[in-house]
């Protein structure tokens, strides 16, 4: 807990992000304006990043068809399950969607992780470690809007691209302006479909951010009461590990399921 | 909740790994999974047709087993066979020999009883010329009976 600031300045402190921008942007010596950047989440969420794909590539480069190795079988586990799944869901050939949806789940898993670590151990750290004792730093980038909607834009632009490039871009255009009531009723059916396309991206980030926001609080305010947060945390934490693998799980599943949807015809 | 340019950041991040997945983890660990797979399948359709040969084997071997038995009853019948064959011959022999030996004996016999009548006969007329010239030395003279003689000897 922080040590001046009583409970409110602690939540704050908590839910503040580490924001770099230019001076001439900073209004009362805060960033705000779109030129800012989370510094903790593009750290946090990159370093990851690196580490575990970058493991994953190196196993994958070792990779035999013979007996694997312990870390060689955990990998193929996970990417089977993925790949079991895209397979059940997703019925056109696309090189892309396994590649997208092990990536969503493994990183989106990872990133949520971050949320088992009790909440004030890496801060503190960080901060005895840098000396500046009001330095924010949120280690749970999935708590961060910015990139559950950078991943939830991404993932409608890739869908996007492969209707258009599946389909056709007539086929496409016909879909668009003639499904669901025809061609006499094509504004509508535009209108529609835009609605359709935003709600998605919308919806997929959103459901991550809020969950993960929420449980970070609760972990927030556990930490608040003290002593008698040890008899609540532990349930908490192991609630919450379904909770980040059913939401990075989530994920995956609806990215799979946007995909399919752009590349089959109905 | 601030959209900010850190979602221009985050959505370079993704694509990265993206890109590092679909290059450098997925392919490598579908081949591999996929060989495996091949190898396996190999593998149980080797042991299925093995099995197979073995049960082939095992008919086989079985067949050669009643061959062979019903060859070797078969050889038993023919040496019995033989073997009657060879004591019958051997008895058919054994009684032309022993018909010729009888015969032999007997014509030996009838030889043997041929002389001894001769002999006898050559010893009945002396007999009966040293009998005749005994009781006829006083009355008869031989040489003038010796025609006479002669007749009987050849009478008998």
């Amino acid at each position: 807990m922080s040590a001046e600031g009583g409970t409110t300045a602690y939540i704050q402190h908590h839910l503040t992000n580490l924001a770099v921008c230019a001076d001439s942007a900073k209004v009362d010596g805060a960033c705000s304006g779109f030129w800012t950047f989370h510094l903790d989440t593009l750290l946090v969420s990159g370093i990851l990043g690196l580490v575990v794909f970058g493991l994953m590539a190196m196993l994958a480069s070792k990779a035999t068809s013979g007996v694997p190795s312990g870390g060689q079988n955990f990998v193929e586990m996970v990417v089977g399950l993925v790949d079991q799944q895209v397979r059940d869901t997703f019925h056109g050939k696309s090189a892309l969607v396994t590649p997208l949806a092990i990536t969503i789940f493994v990183w989106v898993f990872v990133m949520n992780a971050m949320d088992l670590i009790p909440v004030d151990f890496l801060p503190v750290a960080l901060q005895a470690a840098t000396g500046n004792h009001h330095l924010p730093f949120k280690f749970v980038p999935t708590t961060d809007p910015n990139l559950t909607f950078a991943m939830s834009i991404t993932v409608f632009f890739i869908s996007l691209f492969m209707g258009l490039k599946i389909k056709g871009f007539g086929h496409f255009m016909h879909e668009v302006f003639a499904v669901p009531f025809g061609l006499k009723l094509a504004p509508i059916n535009l209108l529609f479909r835009i609605v359709e396309e935003i709600a998605r991206p919308i919806s997929l980030s959103l459901r991550l951010f809020g969950n993960m926001y929420a449980g970070e609080m609760v972990f927030i305010l556990i930490a608040l009461l003290g002593i008698y947060q040890l008899p609540l945390a532990l349930p908490w934490e192991l609630f919450h590990i379904l909770i980040i693998t059913l939401q990075a799980f989530v994920f995956m599943m609806l990215t799979i399921v946007y995909m399919s949807m752009a590349a089959e015809s109905h | 909740m601030n959209i900010n340019a850190t979602l221009i950041g985050q959505a370079i991040w993704f694509a990265l790994f993206i890109w590092i997945t679909m290059k450098f983890v997925w392919p490598p660990l579908q081949k591999a999974m996929a060989e495996r797979q091949a190898q396996i399948a190999d593998g149980l359709a080797a042991a299925e047709r093995g099995k197979h040969e073995q049960e082939l084997a095992a008919k086989r071997s079985a067949d050669a087993l009643r061959e062979a038995k019903e060859k070797s009853s078969d050889l038993i019948a023919q040496a019995e066979k033989r073997a009657q064959q060879i004591v019958e011959e051997a008895k058919g022999t054994a009684k032309v020999e022993a018909d010729k030996v009888v015969a032999g004996a007997k014509a030996e016999i009838d030889q043997e009883v041929e002389r001894a009548k001769q002999q006898l006969r050559e010893r009945v007329a002396e007999l009966a010329v040293a009998g005749a010239e005994k009781i006829l030395r006083k009355e008869i003279n031989a040489s003038a009976h010796a025609d006479m003689l002669v007749a009987l000897k050849q009478d008998l």
